[in-house]
């Protein structure tokens, strides 16, 4: 699970785990050049973008202020005591207090699916869960799937099929496909994992293609256990 | 998101008499409807009381064959349940057609029971509407109505449907909601639990000022008894229905020993069809009784300018649910 070729009888070699890739270039390019006044806001953005992949630290917030209520969010396996406002919505403690930002905002109305993670490995919309509410939950976000360099087969499916265009819906398609995936009670047929990934809206309209990596990722997870 | 008190129950007498020191509080469960509601600014709660930690998870059988849903069952974890697909596959088909996987991995049996209606111009906040500002109107009557919109229960001051799937095939099934509030417990029956919207459309359901729901009771199922629900819509996942029927029959032969029928999408109510039922009871199966039943669940509706549409869909939906169930 370390090459992905494209398939396609290019003999293109265009993604590699183990060599330097478009991100780590931009990591090891430095931020000075980047930060250069020539440089695109979109250099900037994909090296703010960088820092996110380091490992995330425990973090501990200490004594919680007046308004403010403790809790333990398990996240990707590391254990995080934070201190939030009752009114702290659970997708954005995680992309502005731990910076995983992975998880995207889109509608914010539980409609595009786009914030969809996993709660004690259950899918779930997270802008509509409340922080508080889920104090001592184990939390699963697009940045725990891999381990280290190598994709979770879901992830790489999708690379290897083309599944996004703009990828802003990915993560959250991702995350649905892996619930659905491991979901015995879920058919494998195709109109199955149509209906099942539903509350995925993809505006670009890949959906075609997330099908075919769904189904892809099945086979290569099977093979897998 | 506007700010709000939490408070966390640990149990149901807790949650109670958290709620009972704040008339503007909410329960908070799955939090599908409450939060997407806190955050267009449409329910201002001035105090949340989350009682996603109270023992209202389970599903049980009792001894007189009636099946006692917790409040927190998951949608998901409902319409899963070997009870459910094997006794009620009306409801367990009917909650599978709501919705999403993750909102329904979320949303809670008692949330279901209290989602508020879908009409734009009650989740707007700008348009007239008397559900949310009563007494200021309805926009819907004379504006666009086509989808979310009723046939049945409609009065000059509300016309929004009321938008479960769920609670559509409870009220073919006969259910009982027992509740818990400051005067105690008492249960009450399904069918008088939502409320027509008439002169008072921002008093949506039965509920006395603090009530909790801990529980949702069907009616033991009816021996022999095949069910079904057929939702019509827009498009074929994640939308509401346009129409929709929950039918529940028993057959001796070709005859129709017993029948209920319900309706969703048409109704500004879960919409029991009793007199269909009674049109349908003794009598052979063929596609004149069925038709004959739709149009007697449909007596009486009232067309909208883009809605009349949902008379025959209405119909169709008996019908068509009907058929595939006897055939």
């Amino acid at each position: 699970m370390s090459d992905h070729h494209k398939g396609d009888g290019s003999g293109v070699e265009t993604f590699d785990a183990r060599s330097p890739s478009r991100r780590r270039f931009l990591k090891t390019m430095g931020a000075s050049s980047l930060a250069a006044a020539t440089a695109p806001a979109w250099a900037q953005i994909a090296q703010a973008g960088q820092q996110q992949t380091e490992p995330v630290e425990p973090r501990d917030d200490g004594a919680p202020a007046e308004g403010e209520q403790q809790i333990r969010l398990t996240v990707n396996g590391v254990e995080h005591t934070l201190n939030v406002t009752p009114n702290a919505v659970l997708l954005d403690v995680l992309r502005d207090r731990l910076m995983l930002t992975g998880t995207k905002k889109g509608c914010d109305q539980g409609q595009c699916g786009a914030c969809t993670l996993l709660v004690n490995d259950t899918a779930i919309n997270s802008c509509l869960s409340l922080a508080v509410s889920h104090d001592g939950d184990r939390v699963t976000t697009i940045e725990g799937l891999s381990s280290g360099d190598e994709l979770h087969p879901v992830q790489a499916a999708f690379w290897e099929h083309d599944a996004y265009q703009c990828g802003y819906c990915t993560s959250g398609q991702i995350m649905s496909a892996v619930a659905i995936l491991n979901d015995d009670n879920i058919g494998s047929d195709d109109a199955s994992v149509r209906e099942a990934m539903s509350g995925n809206i993809c505006r670009c309209g890949a959906y075609k293609n997330i099908l075919a990596a769904v189904q892809d990722a099945r086979g290569r997870m099977r093979g897998a256990s | 998101m506007r700010e709000f008190n939490y408070a966390r129950a640990d149990s149901t007498r807790q949650a109670v008499s958290t709620h009972g020191r704040n008339d503007q509080a909410a329960y908070l469960a799955g939090g599908t409807t409450l939060l997407d509601l806190v955050k267009i600014d449409i329910m201002r709660p001035e105090q949340v009381v989350d009682i996603n930690r109270l023992d209202l998870g389970g599903i049980e059988t009792l001894d007189d064959g009636r099946v006692r849903i917790g409040a927190l069952v998951t949608n998901t974890a409902l319409a899963r349940d070997e009870r459910i697909q094997r006794d009620y596959a009306v409801l367990s088909e009917a909650l599978l057609s709501g919705a999403t996987t993750q909102l329904r991995n979320k949303a809670t049996t008692a949330g279901n029971v209290m989602q508020r209606v879908r009409c734009p111009y009650f989740r707007d906040g700008v348009s007239s509407c008397n559900k949310r500002e009563p007494g200021s109107g309805c926009a819907a009557i004379e504006g666009h109505n086509r989808s979310v919109h009723a046939v049945l229960g409609t009065s000059e001051h509300c016309i929004a449907t009321h938008p479960s799937d769920m609670c559509v095939a409870m009220a073919a099934i006969g259910a009982t909601i027992t509740v818990e509030g400051p005067d105690g417990r008492r249960e009450i029956d399904f069918l008088d639990f939502h409320l027509l919207p008439n002169d008072t459309p921002e008093r949506e359901h039965n509920l006395k000022p603090g009530e909790l729901i801990t529980h949702v009771t069907l009616a033991a199922p009816l021996e022999n008894s095949r069910s079904g629900y057929l939702k019509l819509r827009d498009r074929a996942s994640y939308q509401f229905a346009l129409a929709s029927s929950a039918v529940i029959v028993t057959l001796d032969g070709d005859t129709i020993v017993e029948a209920r029928v319900a309706l969703g999408g048409v109704g500004t109510k879960p919409w029991r069809a009793f007199d269909a039922e009674k049109a349908l009871k003794g009598q052979q199966i063929s596609e004149a009784t069925f038709k004959r039943a739709a149009e007697i669940a449909l007596q009486g509706a009232t067309p909208y300018a883009h809605n009349a549409f949902k008379i025959p869909l209405g119909q169709q939906a008996i019908v068509r649910n009907l058929t595939t169930l006897t055939a």
